[in-house]
């Protein structure tokens, strides 16, 4: 979706403010909520990118406003509101209210560090043969769709070079919807900075994206 | 406000909580009593990347690779296997790829779209790459990005600027800093700045890293 979160080239967001000796963590609760945010992740009742595209989702002006924290507790509100495990009556209330979905798993401590080692690889095999070689010209396709995608604006309709056949990965597009996984091949696929952001950009710039298999075309 | 004390607030009772915190101590609470979540797994994710898992780890594999042409052909060629032999592996770091400074080369890494990072070898992400300046502007005008970190670079050098849009997440061989042939391993892993392995920094010159 043409969400807020689709910031490349976007303008008027001012300075990086990198902070000297940044903590790992500003305050007490965005550990609390990276450790929530894993722990309903492992219930594994969704696609991690319905996770992405519930935070995607959030209305633009609260996007902007809230930290990245913010965001992912409001997203993993929703997801378990939408997925019937609480109400939002019980996240106003701040208790238990009544009994709600149960979860297929549920991450014990205990398991913490196996699972964090471990981590979830989104590499699938995919049968046919790579439709693109290595330092081919390629297009990149210009959709707007409505739904969770990974070709950002500024790379949409856009010529470039494959870099980089890579294997299969989870189709994050199809996945987001609960469609499954339709594992499809991955690119990577440089652009010179002057095709993305016009003739007077810097010349010596250029950008790259991993891209699936069925956002280019051959040019 | 002139008694304000930013670190002396009381956190034992609700109503002193910021509205994030309560917040999220609600969403915990009900997690909680709904048998939905262990909250000792909290804690110990939480230690992990604020005690284990940091940048350390991707300054081990960069100093073994400026020593090592074995492993830096390895991290060239699969840099997933090449991490996992060193021992980092694990969540937002199942797919690796590592991207190697050279003179007139730069690289630099955003995620344009979200926060992708490789937690296996820097921890979590600092506050600026998940937020909109960088996000914005790193595809767009990396110069003035890199300026901003105190990198100014040479204008003929390259910028190469990788969007992570995938499950690849990568990490930056910064090029190792002249003068250092007589230092040890550990002793080039100090030189190795999180900062350098994103791109918005460089590799400490030697009797600089403290």
């Amino acid at each position: 979706m043409n969400g807020p979160h689709d910031l490349g080239g976007q303008m008027g967001f001012g300075p990086v403010a990198p902070e000297l000796n940044e903590p790992v963590f500003h305050a007490d609760w965005e550990r609390r909520a990276l450790g929530l945010t894993l722990c309903v992740s492992s219930m594994r009742q969704w696609p991690g990118d319905e996770n992405r595209f519930t935070r995607e989702s959030l209305h633009p002006a609260d996007y902007y406003s809230s930290s990245y924290y913010e965001i992912w507790t409001k997203a993993a509100e929703r997801l378990l509101v939408k997925y019937g495990f609480v109400t939002g009556e019980e996240l106003r209330a701040g208790r238990k209210l009544s009994e709600g979905a149960k979860p297929r798993q549920m991450l014990a401590a205990a398991d913490v560090p196996a699972v964090l080692a471990k981590g979830a690889p989104y590499d699938r095999p995919v049968s046919l043969p790579p439709k693109f070689a290595a330092g081919q010209r390629v297009r990149t396709i210009n959709e707007h769709p409505r739904t969770h995608t990974r070709l950002p604006r500024f790379a949409r309709g856009r010529i470039g070079r494959i870099e980089t056949v890579h294997g299969g990965f989870v189709f994050p597009d199809s996945n987001a919807q609960g469609l499954g996984e339709q594992p499809q091949r991955l690119y990577t696929v440089v652009f010179a900075g002057t095709e993305l952001w016009g003739a007077h950009s810097d010349p010596s710039v250029e950008v790259s994206i991993d891209a699936w298999e069925s956002y280019l075309e051959a040019a | 406000m002139a008694h304000d004390h930013p670190h002396d607030h009381d956190h034992e009772h609700g109503s002193d909580l910021s509205p994030m915190a309560a917040r999220v101590k609600a969403l915990e609470t009900v997690l909680t009593e709904k048998g939905l979540i262990d909250p000792a797994a909290i804690g110990v994710i939480v230690e992990t990347y604020e005690t284990r898992i940091g940048p350390r780890n991707g300054a081990r594999v960069v100093a073994k690779s400026w020593v090592d042409a074995a492993f830096r052909d390895w991290l060239t060629r699969d840099a997933t296997a090449a991490i996992a032999s060193l021992g980092f592996t694990g969540r937002q770091g199942e797919h690796m790829r590592a991207v190697f400074n050279a003179p007139g080369q730069h690289n630099l890494i955003v995620c344009t779209l979200c926060s992708c990072y490789p937690w296996s070898v820097l921890g979590l992400p600092p506050v600026w790459y998940k937020a909109p300046p960088y996000r914005s502007r790193a595809v767009i005008d990396p110069r003035g990005v890199l300026a901003e970190f105190g990198v100014v670079l040479p204008e003929t050098t390259k910028i190469r600027v990788w969007d992570s849009t995938a499950e690849l997440r990568y990490l930056v061989v910064p090029e190792r800093p002249a003068g250092t042939g007589a230092l040890s391993e550990e002793q080039l892993a100090a030189l190795v700045t999180r900062d350098s392995m994103i791109g918005t920094g460089l590799a400490l010159a030697p009797g600089a890293a403290s």
